[in-house]
């Protein structure tokens, strides 16, 4: 297909005799951004690695905009941008020269160095500490630092190994902005063990479990595995339990303390409104009604049961 | 790609306050012994003006001077190889290359040109320093030369073997002891060994005593040159394994 940036086939590793990755088959789109999702140690990042060229797949080819990594590593290797779990950063150097020396280490011509690391350190905000040295900034800088390095070379496919992890909200919000900017003009590809990141930045997302993927599928789609129809209420003065059962649409209640209940309903019918009018009627004093969001746990579950 | 890898490994070292501590120092020990030799010289001049073939000054003060350099640079390379892949190592930064166009082979290159770079002036000051005799007397320029040739080829296998060991850990003060201990065994393996036993041929410093005595051999030339290759090779390999055991 033209339009593949990264194409991974029968992806195979083994450290010592465990064997990590197994037949994973992966495929990125110009335009796209994919969200790797798995649990620590499920072999996201050792994933990442193989596209990236930093270990070798046991078996399995990878194509990079249709050069194959594995014969030609030099040219392919030029249209990845890549951000590892700790930001690769010569901390004795400063924010300029470090991002000069990345842009070169993958093939950007001098005369156009300029125009390029002007425009990464704008997009990672990174105008008020180019002369600094990267040792005196500050976590979060260190990690927009890391992904200007991934992106200054403008590279095709930009591989991300939990880019968020350790940072602020604001900052997140930022680097997600960044993400979904990047994921319009390239591709990018991703792995988080949030729900929540792929919810908010990806089109598509695999879930990686035991070294395999289990789970393709639209972002979008995948929402309805993460949707629990339910919320939380923390009632001042609550009644009986069979009371607040009773009320339509509520099909089971939970008690977690004496105030607080767990309550879940039909997913097409929300006895929120009803509630809150019950409350105000009979006096339960209800201060607090949360919605409920799935795990990451709780969409494996489901997900796993689905499929088998 | 070699280059670019070199200058950013000579712009680290520039940018580490201890590097200058340690430039510093050894000029200054150099400087020291290269003023107290050409003292001794001057004292016991009138005698030797006395024999037939008197020794002159390039070989009384010069080539003791490039014999010192050449045993503190044993103990001082070390210090600076140790940084070069397990520093890396050690902070994570290693992928940057790893996943880069840069071939194993540019990244062990670079990384030793780099270096190698860093000590050239270091090596060259000390002709420099004997070329100022030449305000006062005549200098044997063809011994000059034959040593720092010597000096150059030895700290470059000084630096081929350090980069290997840096090569093998994450922790650079391992990699600084281990690269010492093998130049030190190496050495003592000469000094202590019987004149004609084949362990000489092992070490750095014996080949570089023809060079210090004037005498170009291509024979001592060749081991430094093998030595240099052969260490850059097992410092290649080991870059690749890390892309096969991670």
């Amino acid at each position: 297909m033209s339009n593949a940036t990264l194409t991974a086939r029968n992806l195979s590793r083994s450290f010592g005799k465990r064997r990590v990755i197994h037949d994973l088959n992966l495929e990125l789109k110009r335009g796209e951004v994919l969200g790797l999702l798995g649990h620590n140690g499920a072999g996201k990042s050792t994933t990442l690695q193989m596209l990236t060229g930093c270990l070798l797949p046991d078996s399995g080819t990878i194509d990079v905009c249709g050069i194959s990594l594995q014969k030609n590593p030099a040219k392919a290797k030029a249209h990845i941008g890549y951000l590892p779990e700790s930001p690769p950063l010569n901390r004795e150097l400063s924010v300029e020269t470090y991002l000069h020396f990345a842009a070169r280490l993958h093939g950007m011509r001098r005369d156009e160095i300029d125009s390029a690391m002007t425009e990464a350190i704008r997009r990672c905000g990174l105008e008020s500490v180019r002369k600094k040295l990267i040792s005196t900034l500050s976590k979060g800088y260190q990690q927009r630092v890391g992904i200007a390095q991934a992106i200054v070379h403008r590279p095709d496919v930009l591989v991300l190994d939990e880019p968020t992890v350790g940072l602020d909200p604001s900052q997140i919000r930022d680097i997600r902005a960044l993400i979904r900017e990047q994921g319009n003009s390239g591709s990018v590809i991703l792995s988080t063990h949030l729900l929540s990141e792929v919810e908010s930045v990806c089109d598509r997302v695999e879930i990686m479990q035991k070294g395999r993927l289990i789970y393709g599928d639209s972002s979008d789609r995948m929402q309805h595995y993460g949707e629990i129809s339910g919320f939380t209420i923390t009632l001042g003065n609550p009644p009986a339990l069979s009371e607040l059962e009773s009320i339509e649409g509520i099909e089971s209640v939970e008690k977690i303390s004496e105030t607080e209940f767990r309550i879940l309903h039909a997913p097409d019918r929300n006895p929120g409104s009803q509630l809150l009018s019950l409350s105000t009627q009979k006096g339960w004093q209800l201060t607090q009604l949360t919605p409920l969001h799935a795990t990451l746990e709780d969409v494996f579950v489901k997900i796993t049961k689905e499929n088998s | 790609m070699i280059r670019l890898i070199a200058m950013r490994e000579l712009r680290s070292l520039l940018s580490i306050p201890s590097t200058w501590f340690v430039m510093a120092g050894l000029q200054f020990i150099l400087a020291w012994f290269f003023l107290t030799r050409l003292e001794a010289f001057l004292e016991i001049q009138p005698q030797l003006a006395l024999l037939a073939n008197p020794p002159g000054v390039t070989g009384t003060v010069g080539a003791s001077l490039f014999n010192t350099a050449a045993l503190l640079l044993m103990m001082l390379v070390p210090m600076f190889t140790m940084r070069l892949i397990a520093e890396e190592r050690r902070n994570q930064t290693l992928p940057l290359l790893l996943s880069s166009p840069a071939s194993d082979v540019q990244i062990a290159i670079g990384k030793f040109a780099g270096l190698l770079i860093f000590l050239l002036p270091m090596i060259a000051i000390l002709p420099l320093m004997l070329a100022t005799l030449y305000l006062g007397t005549h200098l044997d320029s063809g011994l000059l030369l034959s040593n720092s040739i010597g000096l150059l080829l030895l700290t470059s296998s000084y630096v081929a073997l350090g980069l290997y060991i840096s090569s093998l850990t994450a922790q650079p003060v391992i990699a600084a002891l281990g690269t010492v201990a093998i130049l030190t065994g190496l050495w003592l393996a000469d000094i202590a060994s019987p004149s004609a036993s084949p362990w000489h041929q092992f070490s750095p410093l014996y080949h570089f005593q023809n060079f210090n005595a004037g005498l170009l051999d291509s024979r001592d030339a060749a081991f430094f040159m093998l030595f240099t290759a052969f260490f850059l090779t097992l410092a290649t390999r080991r870059l690749h394994n890390n892309r096969i055991y991670g």
